[in-house]
């Protein structure tokens, strides 16, 4: 935005605006979700340090190694990054305008985030059976809020997709809903990121601790 | 099982005695001269504040009366590390007067000289920068900071309540060939433990301890955080279940002073204070031989009863006590079967119990004080100990040796500072007990 | 029906769980209740119901919901300042045997409840309602970022408010401090359902105050006027955007930590519990990270009032605006490198200890920076005394105490003689009374003609004062004096009579405050009622310095015909300095945001959820869940949430003022 505060040839000031236009909608969501997803951010902080103060307080009982199976962890990572892949190609399609590829891809998003969700809770329905429950130890409590905090987001972000696919399905690819589609991108790509952080403090480190 | 129930004798006593002591001391020729600065001279500027002052000068009033007759016993303590930390509280005052007396007078004459009023007064509406004068309000405080960081670094570092102590007093080293006392504190729902390992004695609500004599305090709780504090001998510090603490420190006047909780610790909190005798050494001989006397023992089972919450308890001793219940007490493990937390520290250290370690847990076979289980978790358990309750003694925090040397905070023989990577739980969580099993 | 049945329905709410047998309680519920009533049959009776909701409620108007945030700011005050009174009362009685009136049962809950809904429900409602109000209109801009988000984080907190309040007639509060430390406020110690009111009436806040950060810092940044640079931002928008980022950046971890502590109380996990490898000293590392943070939160916009203030009421640009601006952001990014000076007495070792004492202290260089640049603002000046300035002076006068002895107690071998101590209470009552209440004080004075259109009478507003501040002194004076006696806090009963004398001189000293309080109620009464006398239609009653001034009193729903182009830090006084006149012609439609319900439906639901948490009614948490996530999915379907203000009304509206102010000439 570029406007002349300066004063007018004539040397009178400009006090007021006298042909405005507004802010066009959503000038400010950008900025605003960015530092939503820095707050959100400052979550997984925390709940990291607490994991990392706890992490080695088994109380006498089983340590990660005891209990992650990492190839089934591989399986779930790759799941996560293959959503984001295809959430790219949702947006890619946005940008061209292709309604019908945009909800293919944004469905195939969602599938491989069922899939992610799917196998953390036969994760963790796995260990509570085995009796490794988040009241056996403090790393117990630790790793479940952590890992689980980070499946309810994705969770959210999987009722938030389908959401955005009937709200596209309803208006098509308004500004609005491209707005929202960026929106759920930004999210989408950070908790991939918060999960390649568990994924290496949580089970690699934790296997070789 | 004594339940609540306030013992009159017993707080009439204390009270009296605390008076009489305090009047010995100010009486003493020690202590006098270097508190009274302080509130009388920050208040005087406060009141010329403004024109309203006279109503603020009514409420000082109160002061001047106080600080006449009144018990400020943080201002003149009967121990030596409670008197250094007295003469911080001053020192840093001062310091801190030096701008803050400036600011308020200026604060006054300019709010006065400048008022609308008075047009004789310079106006200068668009007067709104001085670098000289930025300099100034920024250097300053700067100054003072500088000065006190200082003093803080030292004073902190010199007055560690893990240190061990120097000096009896101002002018007298320790006696190497005395040994310091030793009294393990626990804090209990709602009441105070003292347990004399080298006496093999134990009270409740009541410590003794010889005048000019080191004492060194371990410090833990057996619940929920409190913090023992006797002002008339040093600072607080926390006592934290599952974890110990320390304070080094020496009293130097006999008398009876109060200690008590200074941390809220639930409904019985008020009650939860003490009478700290400092007696000659006939005294101290003949307290420890009236304890010997009184026959109660001191078990796991008495302790188990004891920990359980009552308010208000009478003084209570114990002739014999159980010599490793300390221990017990600060790994939380006096019940039967339970797995000590030295224990539990050395197996995770080493990775945990595996898949075997998973199911050894116990329901809580009794109904041990609040321990209950949740809405949506499970019954109340414990780790269950995987070999005897008489594990080796767990070696516990280890003390920093202080010079012997009486001058008054100066860092001479004081280490360098190191900064060597501290060990991240000891860090910021205080330090737990060390185990070697 | 049968007890399962009941249990089902009601979780853990019985008839014993309301408290029928304490006659305090039952008092207090009878007038509330009366008062409750009656103020409902005057709303229905006088048909305004429909007018609260369309135009109150329902709004999205920064300006009204500022406002809104101030009346619940001082209703909480009222309920905040009764506890401190029967604080007060207890320790004044309860010497020499007695047992005052208070048990313990009450008595901690009493303390606890006045800690958290003076800095949850008081003084951050009266902080966050006056940035609401006055940054939109200093920078020149319509609404907030996100006007929606504005009304739903103002109902969030009335949500954490109102659990707060309902513990007192259904079950109980809290009975473990402010901050409810563990062990003591796990389930092992603290099995009622007072710890979860504690934590459920935060959460539904915090959330509120988070999302108000977020859209604050959005509005500074992406709406300020043309022309405003960072650089020329009045310094209240500069201190409200630090505060906002450290909104942003601190309650995030309130909220973790409390998850984490209810985790523990209701799935049983051990994060703060003694046994199973937890660790009760991180929930006080973690929450302390949080908590010293708010302290900042909370003065500095206060800071910002008093510079307004004393640089318009000395008629006087502000000295040293660039250091002004410098030292509130090293106070910012300081304020997250302190938080140990709360626990020195943990038994941390001494180089750690030493650090955060000496961070602590370097926060002081800063603070002591803005004291001076405040002093050299006054200096030739021309200084007129109007209640907003005396306020001021009150603060410099009290707040350089309350540091001296902040600094004092960030000494750890002086915080381990303090600590704890009522020393430490007077204290920081020193900073937050002299500091953020006078400055809230000093700010309602200041922009309450800017949001009414007519001042407050300044009779009982200076009995007000005198109150306050005499009553300040002598109720924490004395404090001071008993921490160096040694005693400390959160006592209920006293064995030495010496002291008793000291506990009713604050006792007195808290009777003055509430006087001072009844006061400030008369003068917004009598203002009412001497409005036309009080009347400014000049929208510009100070003769200040910044953009707000420069539209009418009360502002028109739109604040500005035409966005102002900014040239100076002092907007508004350039403009008038260099003869602006008053755009009369070439109005246009102006593009606004229209109300909506769905906040406070929201609001409502998450605060029903959290009640059904805290009793265990496990059926309404579900409920109020599943309908708290479909309103908000619903509300995304509403695409159409702006629309124009034609042409002609805002004609109107402007021709209206152009008359106010040809009358007032």
């Amino acid at each position: 935005m570029t406007i002349a505060v300066n004063p007018t040839q004539s040397g009178e000031p400009i006090f007021y605006l006298a042909d405005e236009h507004p802010h066009p909608e959503g000038w400010s969501t950008s900025l605003g979700f960015w530092i939503y997803l820095m707050s959100d951010c400052l979550i997984f902080a925390i709940l990291f340090a607490t994991f990392g103060v706890l992490g080695g307080n088994y109380a006498a009982g089983p340590a990660p190694k005891d209990l992650f199976d990492l190839s089934l962890v591989a399986v779930n990572t790759s799941m996560l990054l293959l959503s984001s892949i295809t959430y790219g190609f949702a947006m890619l399609t946005m940008a061209q305008n292709r309604i019908g590829a945009t909800q293919m891809w944004l469905a195939v998003t969602g599938l491989f985030g069922l899939a992610f969700i799917g196998i953390e809770l036969t994760e963790f329905a796995h260990m509570i059976h085995e009796g490794a429950t988040p009241q056996r130890s403090a790393f117990l409590s630790a790793f479940f809020t952590l890992v689980g905090t980070h499946g309810l987001h994705v969770s959210c972000g999987l009722i938030w997709l389908v959401t955005l696919m009937v709200q596209v399905w309803k208006f098509g690819l308004i500004e609005a809903n491209r707005r929202r589609l960026m929106c759920l991108s930004m999210f989408w790509h950070f908790l991939d990121v918060v999960w390649i952080g568990v994924f290496t403090f949580v089970y690699l480190l934790g296997v070789l601790r | 099982m004594p339940t609540a129930r306030r013992v009159p004798g017993n707080l009439d006593l204390s009270g009296a005695t605390f008076r009489t002591a305090t009047l010995d001391k100010l009486s003493n020729v020690r202590i006098a001269a270097p508190q009274l600065p302080l509130g009388p001279a920050k208040e005087t500027h406060s009141h010329k504040a403004q024109p309203v002052s006279r109503l603020k000068i009514l409420a000082l009033l109160p002061l001047a009366v106080a600080l006449s007759g009144c018990n400020y016993i943080v201002l003149a303590p009967a121990g030596d590390i409670a008197a250094q930390q007295r003469d911080l509280v001053i020192i840093s005052t001062v310091l801190m007067l030096l701008i803050v007396v400036p600011v308020m007078a200026l604060t006054v004459l300019f709010a006065w000289r400048y008022r609308q009023t008075n047009t004789s007064a310079r106006y200068e509406p668009d007067w709104d920068h001085s670098t000289k004068l930025e300099l100034v309000i920024w250097s300053a405080p700067l100054l003072i900071i500088v000065c006190l960081g200082a003093l803080t670094w030292m004073g902190t570092h010199l007055l560690d309540p893990y240190r061990t102590l120097g000096r009896i007093n101002a002018d007298r080293a320790v006696d190497q060939s005395r040994a310091p006392l030793e009294v393990d504190v626990v804090a209990l729902d709602w009441k105070w433990l003292f347990i004399y390992p080298d006496y093999g004695i134990a009270t409740v609500n009541e410590l003794a301890a010889p005048v000019d004599r080191p004492i060194n305090f371990r410090i833990t709780a057996s619940s929920v955080m409190n913090s023992f504090y006797i002002p008339a001998l040093a600072g607080q510090i926390y006592a934290m279940p599952g974890m110990e603490t320390k304070l080094h420190a020496v009293v130097n006047h006999s008398g009876t002073y109060k200690g008590f909780s200074a941390n809220y610790s639930g409904a019985g909190f008020s009650g939860m204070h003490f009478a700290f005798h400092a007696l000659d050494d006939k005294g101290f001989d003949g307290w420890i031989a009236g304890a010997k006397s009184a026959g109660s023992t001191l078990g796991r089972a008495e302790y188990l009863q004891l920990e359980k919450p009552s308010q208000n308890e009478p003084v209570r001793r114990y002739g014999t006590i159980d010599s490793d219940l300390y221990r017990l007490i600060l790994n939380m493990c006096v019940e039967t079967g339970k797995m000590c937390q030295s224990e539990m520290m050395a197996i995770d250290a080493k990775g945990g119990l595996g898949h075997e370690g998973l199911n050894n847990t116990l329901p809580l076979a009794y109904d041990k004080y609040a321990r209950r289980g949740t809405a949506l978790g499970g019954e109340p358990t414990f780790v269950a100990g995987t070999c005897t309750p008489e594990a080796p003694q767990g070696q516990t925090t280890a003390a920093i040796k202080a010079p012997l040397d009486t001058a008054p905070l100066l860092g001479a023989g004081l280490k360098r500072p190191t900064f060597a990577p501290l060990k991240s739980s000891s860090f910021f969580f205080g330090q737990f007990p060390k185990s070697d099993s | 029906m049968s007890p399962d049945l009941l249990k089902l329905i009601f979780g853990r709410l019985t008839i014993e769980s309301l408290p029928l047998h304490e006659p305090i309680v039952v008092g207090t519920f009878a007038v509330v209740a009366t008062g409750g009533l009656v103020m409902f049959a005057g709303l229905t009776y006088f048909r305004v119901w429909g007018y609260l909701w369309r135009e109150w409620f329902t709004s999205v108007d920064h300006k009204r919901i500022g406002i809104m945030y101030m009346i619940l700011g001082i209703v909480m005050l009222l309920r905040g300042f009764a506890d401190a009174l029967m604080m007060r009362l207890q320790q004044a009685l309860a010497f020499g045997g007695s047992e005052g009136y208070l048990n313990a049962h009450h008595y901690d809950q009493v303390f606890t409840a006045h800690g958290v809904i003076m800095i949850f429900f008081v003084a951050m409602p009266l902080v966050t309602g006056l940035m609401n109000f006055v940054v939109p209109l200093q920078i020149g801009a319509r609404d907030v970022s996100f006007p929606f988000l504005n009304n739903f984080s103002f109902w969030m907190t009335v949500g954490g408010a109102v659990l707060v309040m309902a513990s007192l007639f259904i079950g109980e509060f809290a009975r473990t401090g402010w901050l409810a430390y563990p062990p003591l406020s796990n389930i092992g110690y603290s099995p009622d359902v007072g710890v979860d009111y504690y934590i459920w009436g935060l959460q539904v806040a915090g959330v509120g105050t988070t999302l108000s950060g977020i859209n604050l810092i959005c509005t500074i940044v992406k709406l300020r006027a043309p022309g405003m640079t960072m650089m020329r931002m009045p310094v209240f928008t500069w201190t409200s955007l630090c505060t906002n980022v450290l909104i942003v950046a601190s309650f995030p971890v309130l909220t973790v930590v409390l998850a984490l502590l209810s985790l523990d109380r209701y799935v049983g996990t051990n994060f703060f519990t003694n046994d199973f490898g937890g660790s009760p000293m991180m929930y006080v590392n973690l929450i302390w990270i949080w908590g010293h943070p708010e302290v900042y939160i909370l003065v500095l916009p206060a800071f910002g009032i008093f510079s307004e203030v004393t640089s318009t009421f000395s008629g006087k640009r502000l000295f040293g605006y660039t250091s002004m601006v410098y030292a509130t952001v090293v106070i910012t990014i300081l304020s997250y490198l302190v938080w140990l000076h709360h626990f020195f007495t943990m038994g941390s070792g001494a180089s750690v200890n030493s650090f955060f004492g000496i961070t602590t202290m370097i926060i002081s260089i800063p603070t002591g920076a803005k004291m001076f640049n405040w002093l050299f603002t006054m200096y030739r000046g021309r200084i007129r005394f109007e209640l907003p300035m005396m306020w001021t002076i009150a603060f410099m006068l009290t707040f350089v105490l309350g540091g001296m002895t902040g600094v004092l107690l960030a000494v750890p071998p002086a915080d381990f003689v303090l600590h704890n101590s009522l020393f430490l209470i007077a204290h920081f009552h020193n900073v937050i009374i002299g500091g953020v209440v006078f400055g809230a004080f000093a700010g309602i004075g200041y922009w309450f003609p800017k949001a009414f259109g007519f001042k407050l009478d300044p009779f009982w507003g200076k009995l007000s004062f005198w109150f306050w501040v005499t009553g300040f002194y002598l109720a924490f004076m004395p404090l001071y004096v008993l921490g160096l006696m040694g005693v400390t806090r959160r006592l209920r009963v006293f064995d030495d009579p010496s002291l008793q004398i000291w506990f009713i001189v604050a006792g007195i000293g808290a009777f003055l405050v509430f006087l001072g309080i009844l006061s400030m109620l008369m003068q917004f009464a009598v203002s009412f009622l001497k409005r036309e006398q009080l009347k400014d239609v000049t929208g510009d009653p100070w003769d200040a310095r910044t953009l707000e001034w420069a539209t009418s009193s009360p502002p028109p729903a739109y604040n500005f015909a035409f966005t102002p182009v900014v040239h100076d830090n002092d907007a508004w006084w350039d403009m008038k300095k260099r003869g602006y006149v008053r755009p009369l012609l070439g109005f246009k439609p102006i593009h606004m945001p229209s109300n909506t319900g769905t906040g406070i439906i929201l609001a409502g639901f998450a605060t029903a959820m959290g009640f059904g948490l805290i009793w265990y009614m496990w059926w309404l948490a579900a409920a109020s869940f599943i309908a708290l996530l479909a309103v908000g999915i619903g509300h995304t379907f509403n695409y159409h949430r702006d629309f124009d203000i034609p042409a002609d009304e805002v004609i109107r509206t402007e021709d209206a003022r152009t008359k106010l102010l040809a009358g007032a000439k």
